[in-house]
């Protein structure tokens, strides 16, 4: 490793990170357009040009809020619960795969780290994010952030099977864990089109795990009131939401990677890299809009409903999917 | 820290292992300051208590404390979401104790089922917005309002305020009879009505349909016990509608339907809503087509000096004119003593009005029935063995509003 090797790797790491507290920011403002035009209203149009700067004004106003602790409230693990939810969304950033290989004297790859085992990296972080919304849940002391974290410690772990069930089905096309080598198997046909229903099961276990609309159970606006995030203001209110939208980003990301062919695409002659991350950004953003819609068009799933949906539909769906790969897949070769 | 939060409801605990939770009176989905104590098991209700009263501000009493004018303004802070229909209600229980309802010329009866039928559709677009919302559905409760928005611009048109409308006067419109202007808005606003998109967006929603079907059950036994009226009962099976079984206004003169579902769920209840919000379109349509073919210049208000002030030109030129004005803008309306109850089909139910009079221009006793009042009770029973999700959907569904709850 000489001096650009370094160079390279700490700048990628950089990008990844900066960009990944920014872009939120930005996924709000276009959440709240997109919400605005559904709803036949007007939407943020008042800071900077159309209100493009009303995230970042709202993100300047919870920096500068009070932030209180309930009197009762477990401290310690009160004030790490925001760390453990942010932490995890933004380190799964680092085997997504943003572009194809780049050729400048040396060739580097657009990813932080290409591991040999992406995926199981990708689960296991996703893992790692429920310790953060059941801790807070439990450290506010409050039965509205407890009954919160309850039903999101039960949806996460179910709804974290359909997911896996959803990339094995792919795995087994690709033959491998690694990100970039499932994004080079899809140079000829993306995996969506053999894996249809793998690729339905991951979109609706992310919105499971993303704690979104309509499967927004933990959080249940009109029910918990914000569940278990109910006690939290100020900046440390701003880190789960920060994971919120990292953790959409992040699902949109990987599903583009999985099943919509990652970077591939067609290219401007010169330009591979550039339009290979166009075609990511674009795929990447399908799914983020999907999920927009989503929240505008779907009431909330009852929480035993969900459960039923989860355990007697998605999951020997998602079995019977995989075993039906395999069989075809061990046909073919 | 003992701190004395004044008097206090206790939920009495079946199990040791239960959690008391406390919904309201600030929350999202109580539709105001409704407190309702839950004893849940897991997410299990096992128990409901509700408690109100903290919104009550006396309203009985002050409108025995003002003249019968004075009350009309108290009327519409109580059903706030339909304060002309409040208005209405109170108006005609003044005109029963006067013993003056056949007085009431054909033009204001047409125009206050016009009326009346709006804001029972602005109140259901508060309903089928927030009852959708509670439930998930985010766009349903903006595009509903964007409607109901339309529906408050005529009455703002009409009478100046939005909200407070307190439209109308004992005898007939009072100052506010409407132009033919007032008719096109109304009939444009027909026109445009979209109630069809909310009613694409969750009718045959499958989340919706799961959330709503077999949640919330009344029997219609129950129904009748409980003294429910008003679209809660006619969920539960009691083709029940005082505009049908005892009309007032126009109600007789205008053709329309009764929706009716047996299921007695929270779906029913969401059926019998919708479709009556269609059927109030109809009697709209119909109110203006009458009032646009009744003769130019037919009166709206009675032709009665004791109700009615003369034509303010007059005042200040004949005597018995200003002495007639005088006398009504000093005191007011003055009842013969007795009493008279009177009650009309207020979108959340039967909202009745019992007056007592002396003889003076204030009432001696008044008494408000309002639906919600009597509806709510209802919901501690249903929601036993429902989850939590579903209290907030049954709240909903019984549609109460507090400001009326606690008067």
């Amino acid at each position: 490793m000489d001096f650009w090797d370094w160079f390279i790797v700490v700048t990628k790491v950089l990008a990844v990170f900066l960009l990944l507290p920014v872009a939120p920011l930005a996924l709000v403002l276009f959440e709240r357009w997109t919400l605005g035009r559904l709803q036949s209203r007007i939407g943020p149009n008042r800071v900077g040009w159309r209100g493009s700067l009303q995230t970042a004004a709202d993100g300047l106003k919870l920096g500068i809020k009070e932030d209180t602790i309930p009197a009762m409230a477990d401290k310690g693990i009160f004030w790490f619960a925001p760390v453990m939810m942010v932490t995890p969304a933004l380190a799964a950033w680092a085997v997504v795969p943003f572009g194809p290989p780049v050729d400048v004297g040396r060739t580097f790859g657009l990813w932080v780290a290409d591991l040999n085992v992406g995926v199981l990296f990708f689960l296991a972080m996703g893992s790692l994010g429920v310790y953060g919304v059941v801790m807070s849940g439990w450290a506010s002391n409050s039965k509205y952030a407890h009954l919160g974290a309850l039903r999101s410690s039960a949806q996460i772990i179910s709804y974290e099977l359909v997911l896996g069930l959803g990339v094995l089905a792919v795995i087994v096309y690709s033959g491998s864990l690694s990100l970039v080598d499932i994004v080079n198997a899809q140079a000829g046909l993306w995996f969506i089109v053999p894996q249809f229903i793998g690729f339905l099961l991951f979109l609706i276990a992310a919105v499971g795990e993303t704690n979104r609309a309509p499967l927004d159970l933990p959080e249940a606006e009109t029910e918990l009131v914000a569940g278990f995030h109910v006690e939290y203001s100020g900046m440390r209110w701003a880190f789960f939401f920060m994971a919120e939208y990292a953790n959409i980003l992040l699902m949109s990301a990987i599903a583009a990677t999985l099943f919509l062919g990652g970077w591939h695409g067609w290219t401007i002659p010169g330009l591979e890299a550039i339009s290979g991350v166009g075609w990511f950004v674009l795929k990447t953003g399908l799914f983020v809009f999907a999920f927009f819609l989503f929240r505008a068009a779907l009431p909330r799933f009852r929480y035993d409903q969900l459960m039923n949906f989860c355990w007697k539909i998605l999951i020997p769906i998602g079995a019977l999917n995989l075993l039906a790969a395999a069989a075809l897949r061990m046909a073919w070769s | 820290m003992a701190v004395n939060a004044g008097p206090r409801m206790d939920l009495e605990r079946t199990s040791p292992d239960s959690m008391i939770l406390n919904l309201g009176p600030q929350h999202p989905s109580t539709h105001g300051v409704l407190r309702l104590l839950l004893e849940l098991d897991g997410e299990e209700v096992l128990g409901c208590k509700a408690d109100m009263g903290y919104l009550h501000r006396g309203v009985e009493k002050l409108i025995e404390a003002h003249d019968y004018r004075g009350g009309i303004t108290l009327t519409d802070r109580m059903d706030y979401t339909a304060g002309p229909s409040n208005n209405m209600g109170y108006l005609m229980a003044i005109e029963k104790l006067m013993g003056i309802t056949d007085e009431i010329p054909l033009r204001a009866r047409y125009l206050r089922t016009a009326v009346a039928e709006l804001s029972r559709l602005a109140s259901h677009h508060i309903w089928i917005g927030t009852h959708g919302l509670d439930i998930g559905a985010m766009s349903a409760f903006l595009w509903s309002l964007r409607e109901r928005e339309k529906i408050l611009y005529l009455f703002e048109e009409a009478c100046g305020a939005r909200l407070t409308t307190s439209f109308m006067r004992v005898g007939g419109t009072g100052p506010h009879d409407v132009g033919d202007q007032w008719l096109d808005n109304v009939e444009a606003f027909l026109e445009g009505y979209a109630l069809h998109e909310i009613d694409t967006l969750l009718t045959e929603n499958e989340v919706f349909l799961e959330r709503t079907r077999d949640v919330g059950h009344i029997t219609r036994e129950e129904a009748l016990s409980y003294g429910l009226t008003g679209p809660v009962l006619r969920g539960s099976g009691v083709a029940w509608d005082l505009r049908k079984a005892r009309p007032y206004a126009a109600y007789d003169l205008v053709d329309f339907e009764l929706p009716v579902f047996e299921e007695g769920d929270v779906y029913a209840r969401y059926l019998v809503r919708l479709n009556e919000m269609y059927q109030s379109c109809r009697i709209i349509g119909q109110c203006v087509e009458a009032l646009r073919g009744l003769p130019s210049g037919s009166p709206s208000n009675a032709a009665l000096p004791t109700v009615t002030p003369p034509d303010i030109s007059r005042v200040p030129v004949d005597m018995e004119a200003m002495i007639n004005h005088f006398k009504l803008v000093m005191h007011g309306v003055q009842p013969e003593p007795g009493e008279a109850y009177f009650s009309i089909e207020n979108p959340k139910g039967e909202l009745g009005f019992y007056f007592v009079s002396d003889g003076s221009g204030e009432p001696y006793r008044c008494h408000v029935r309002s639906p919600s009042f009597v509806n709510l009770a209802i919901i501690e029973k249903i929601s036993v063995g429902a989850l939590i999700a579903d209290v907030v959907a049954i709240i909903g569904s019984v549609d109460i509003v507090l400001g009326e709850v606690d008067r």
